[in-house]
């Protein structure tokens, strides 16, 4: 900072009123001198691949990620003040590569209403709080971010007591539904009824307590909801197994990660984080493997494709602007992406849900990560 | 009428009270069985349906969010410290005490107030089953609340006077103290203002905010009767922008148009932005009441001071504002008390005050559906913090009514 200096200088030695005004505007000019100085210190990247939000990242030494916090399943505070689920674990997995440790890691709840502007004016360096990817949040005219690969399709549903005998939504004709007023799953549900030209009655309350207590006291035959959340609530009810999902998807709700558009070195950084664990789910390397599995990759010259992967040979994350080990960093830090879904919302986790669409392109599903080369 | 029994005053009041006509009868004994059965069924769903497991699995995020564990010990240093001190101003205030205009004294409520004190810290970290460690440290921080006021009123009268007039100095130096502790520095492993929470934030924000929105009120309500053209004017303009607005876009706009208009990290942390919006919305509102109790001090005070020769400082600090500080008292403490509950907007903007703690722990798959016991909590919370304010308002009202004859000197 030697702009300061220059204009002490040219400061007037007697400081009467009448210099205010000089006085005023050089400071002001350092000032401004010292935000662009700031900005400038943020271009400078780390080995030619220059990211201003990975450079901040850096030098705060904390990775800020704008969670939900009130989602079971996707961002959960735990009675120990610890944050679980699937959005959390994303952004752990973040943390791990950028800085090299997972607690390094400011999970800032942000509401609905305020995430794109938090992302848009840099308060959070990414959103992970189960945001449905659309044309207008992605779209450069519309809210420009830059979403990440999707990493869960969640599904309007409908859920149902065994012992109603409804199979489909076609059975719930002329019968009465529970919904939240004014939730995207009523709109939804009325459309979709209107398509199938199928007549019911929409009971609907204030929040999700109220229509799932009245639902339990056998005040409506079904419940709309996220199957997500549905699964949720089913875990607690006394009888979980007495109630089951209807087949149909009544809306997709595709969800992803988002950076700011004006950094694509970030967003790439961000995308191919997501599809290491994916790509880790896919050649069974896990949070317990990895060690071994890195091991073996160095030791056998022929496994390129693994080498690659873990970045023994060629420079595959030098390229996105992270250390070469990303993968590997991401890997250890929280498994792979299957082991991170049944933990938080697969069968090992009290939701219970099945993989569904969230299964590997391999095994019928639509989780798939582009080559590693 | 001589074979009547005679009936105690009280017994006779109420008969008086309730039962004069037959139609009062039947009113006041439906009001008595509705008013019963509302009691009865609560008691019931308290003890018998409601499951406090919530409160009690939670208490650690409602009362310091997500503090780390292992630097807890500073918060209950804090907590002790700040025991201590109560227990000393409250002992001191005590050893003087004045009757208010009708002639009863503090004392009655005050010795009432100390056995509802013991009672509820003896109960209630059993009722809700907190962990023995911690029960033990809430019992040791009320006894050491109860001994300091013993020993400052056992001792007062032997306390020299110079060292009584620093008393009220010590709850600033507590407050940055108690600062210190809680965000860490001078030695102390920092704790970033992300990880406070529950009811830690609220009493932070809400004390903060009261603390500076007070000078701030009055510099305001002064500049809007000041003669300077540009003083006023700036004055109203604020003030009025600020009434203008509600305070949950003034929070909006704190959170999300700071990071535009400064460069990366310049911005304060969030907390601090929202404790900030509190303070200076706070003072746009203070500034009225203050201006209210101005126009209370008829001009002429201020033109007799100024007559006998004191300078415009002087008018002010021994003159006008201390009648008209009187007067706004309770309009104060009023603004006071909604600013502390107006915290709760905090949790709107994602943070998590015990509102927004509340929130996020209603959210979680193991206690969905416990909302009534969550927000019975809170309520209860808020009430105690707004009874305290209240309290204080008015032993702070009766100090400074100028009718009040001090007993004993």
């Amino acid at each position: 900072m030697r702009l300061p200096a220059r204009f002490r200088n040219q400061l007037p030695l007697r400081c009467g009123a009448c210099h205010w005004r000089t006085l005023i505007s050089a400071l002001s000019l350092t000032l401004l001198s010292a935000a662009l100085a700031a900005f400038a210190d943020e271009g400078a990247g780390s080995g030619g691949v220059a990211s201003p939000r990975l450079a901040a990242i850096q030098s705060r030494g904390r990775l800020i990620c704008g969670t939900n916090g009130q989602l079971p399943g996707f961002s959960v505070l735990e009675p120990d003040g610890r944050y679980e689920g699937l959005d959390v674990d994303l952004c752990r997995a973040l943390a791990a590569v950028v800085l090299g440790d997972a607690a390094k890691l400011e999970l800032r709840p942000v509401s609905t209403n305020d995430r794109f502007a938090s992302l848009a004016s840099g308060e959070v360096d990414v959103l992970s709080r189960n945001t449905t990817l659309s044309l207008t949040r992605d779209a450069p005219g519309g809210n420009a971010i830059s979403f990440a690969p999707i990493t869960y399709y969640d599904a309007g549903g409908v859920m149902a007591p065994r012992r109603e005998g409804v199979r489909s939504l076609a059975g719930l004709a002329g019968r009465t539904v529970c919904v939240v007023s004014g939730s995207t799953n009523e709109a939804v549900m009325a459309d979709r009824m209107r398509l199938l030209g199928l007549a019911y009655t929409p009971l609907r309350f204030q929040n999700a307590d109220q229509t799932f207590s009245a639902y339990q006291s056998g005040r409506c035959s079904a419940v709309t909801s996220d199957r997500a959340g549905l699964a949720a609530r089913r875990s607690l009810f006394p009888d979980p197994q007495a109630h089951e999902l209807l087949p149909e998807t009544l809306s997709k709700e595709p969800m992803a990660m988002a950076t700011q558009q004006a950094d694509p070195v970030w967003s790439d950084a961000v995308r191919w984080i997501v599809y290491a664990v994916m790509q880790a789910e896919e050649w069974g390397i896990t949070r317990a493997n990895v060690a071994t599995r890195l091991k073996e990759a160095r030791a056998n010259p022929d496994a390129a494709e693994l080498r690659r992967f873990f970045g023994v040979e060629g420079d595959l994350g030098r390229q996105l602007g992270l250390p070469d080990d990303f993968t590997y960093r991401a890997v250890a830090a929280v498994g792979n992406y299957g082991e991170i879904i049944d933990r938080n919302v697969g069968l090992r986790s009290s939701l219970r849900l099945e993989r569904g669409l969230n299964q590997l392109w391999s095994r019928g599903g639509l989780i798939v990560a582009p080559p590693f080369r | 009428m001589a074979n009547r029994p005679v009936l105690a005053p009280q017994l006779r009041r109420l008969r008086r009270e309730l039962f004069s006509s037959p139609g009062d009868g039947v009113l006041s004994i439906s009001l008595i069985v509705l008013i019963g059965l509302v009691a009865i069924g609560f008691l019931r769903w308290a003890f018998g349906q409601a499951s406090w497991a919530v409160i009690q699995v939670n208490s650690t995020l409602f009362a310091v969010g997500r503090y780390p564990i292992e630097q807890q010990w500073r918060l209950w240093l804090l907590t002790a410290l700040l025991a201590a001190a109560t227990g000393l101003s409250w002992g001191l205030l005590r050893a003087s005490p004045r009757p208010d205009r009708t002639g009863t004294l503090w004392p009655r409520h005050d010795r009432l107030a100390v056995v509802i004190l013991v009672l509820g810290a003896l109960w209630l970290p059993w009722a809700l089953r907190l962990a023995a460690l911690i029960q033990l440290r809430w019992w040791l921080v009320v006894a050491l609340l109860v001994g300091c006021r013993w020993a400052a009123g056992r001792f007062a009268a032997v306390l020299p006077s110079a060292l009584r007039r620093l008393v009220p100095l010590l709850w600033p130096a507590l407050y940055l103290l108690g600062m210190v502790l809680i965000s860490g520095g001078l030695g102390l492993v920092t704790v970033p203002p992300s990880e406070w929470g529950g009811l830690l934030l609220t009493l932070l924000a809400a004390s903060f905010a009261i603390l500076l929105c007070f000078p701030i009120g009055v510099m305001l309500a002064l500049g809007r009767r000041s003669d300077l053209p540009l003083l006023r004017w700036g004055s109203v303009l604020y003030i009025e922008f600020i009434r203008g607005a509600p305070l949950i876009t003034l929070l909006f706009l704190g959170q999300n148009i700071l990071g535009f208009l400064l460069p990366g990290g310049l911005a304060p942390e969030r907390i601090w932005r929202a404790a900030w919006v509190l303070t200076f919305f706070a003072a746009a509102y203070l500034a009225e009441s203050v201006r209210s109790g101005l126009s209370a001090v008829p001009p002429g005070q201020f033109e007799a001071a100024r007559s006998l020769g004191l300078s415009y400082g002087q008018t002010l600090q021994q003159v006008v504002l201390p009648q008209a500080l009187r007067v706004a008292l309770p309009a104060m403490v009023g603004q006071f008390i909604s600013l502390l509950q107006d915290t709760t907007l905090l949790s709107l903007i994602g943070l998590l005050d015990l509102l927004g703690t509340a929130r996020t722990v209603m959210a979680n798959p193991a206690f969905l559906g416990k909302s009534a016991e969550v927000y019975l909590t809170l309520a209860v919370l808020f009430w105690c913090c707004c009874a305290a304010l209240g309290l204080g308002s008015r032993a702070l009202e009766r100090r400074l009514d100028p009718h009040t004859i001090p007993s004993a000197t």
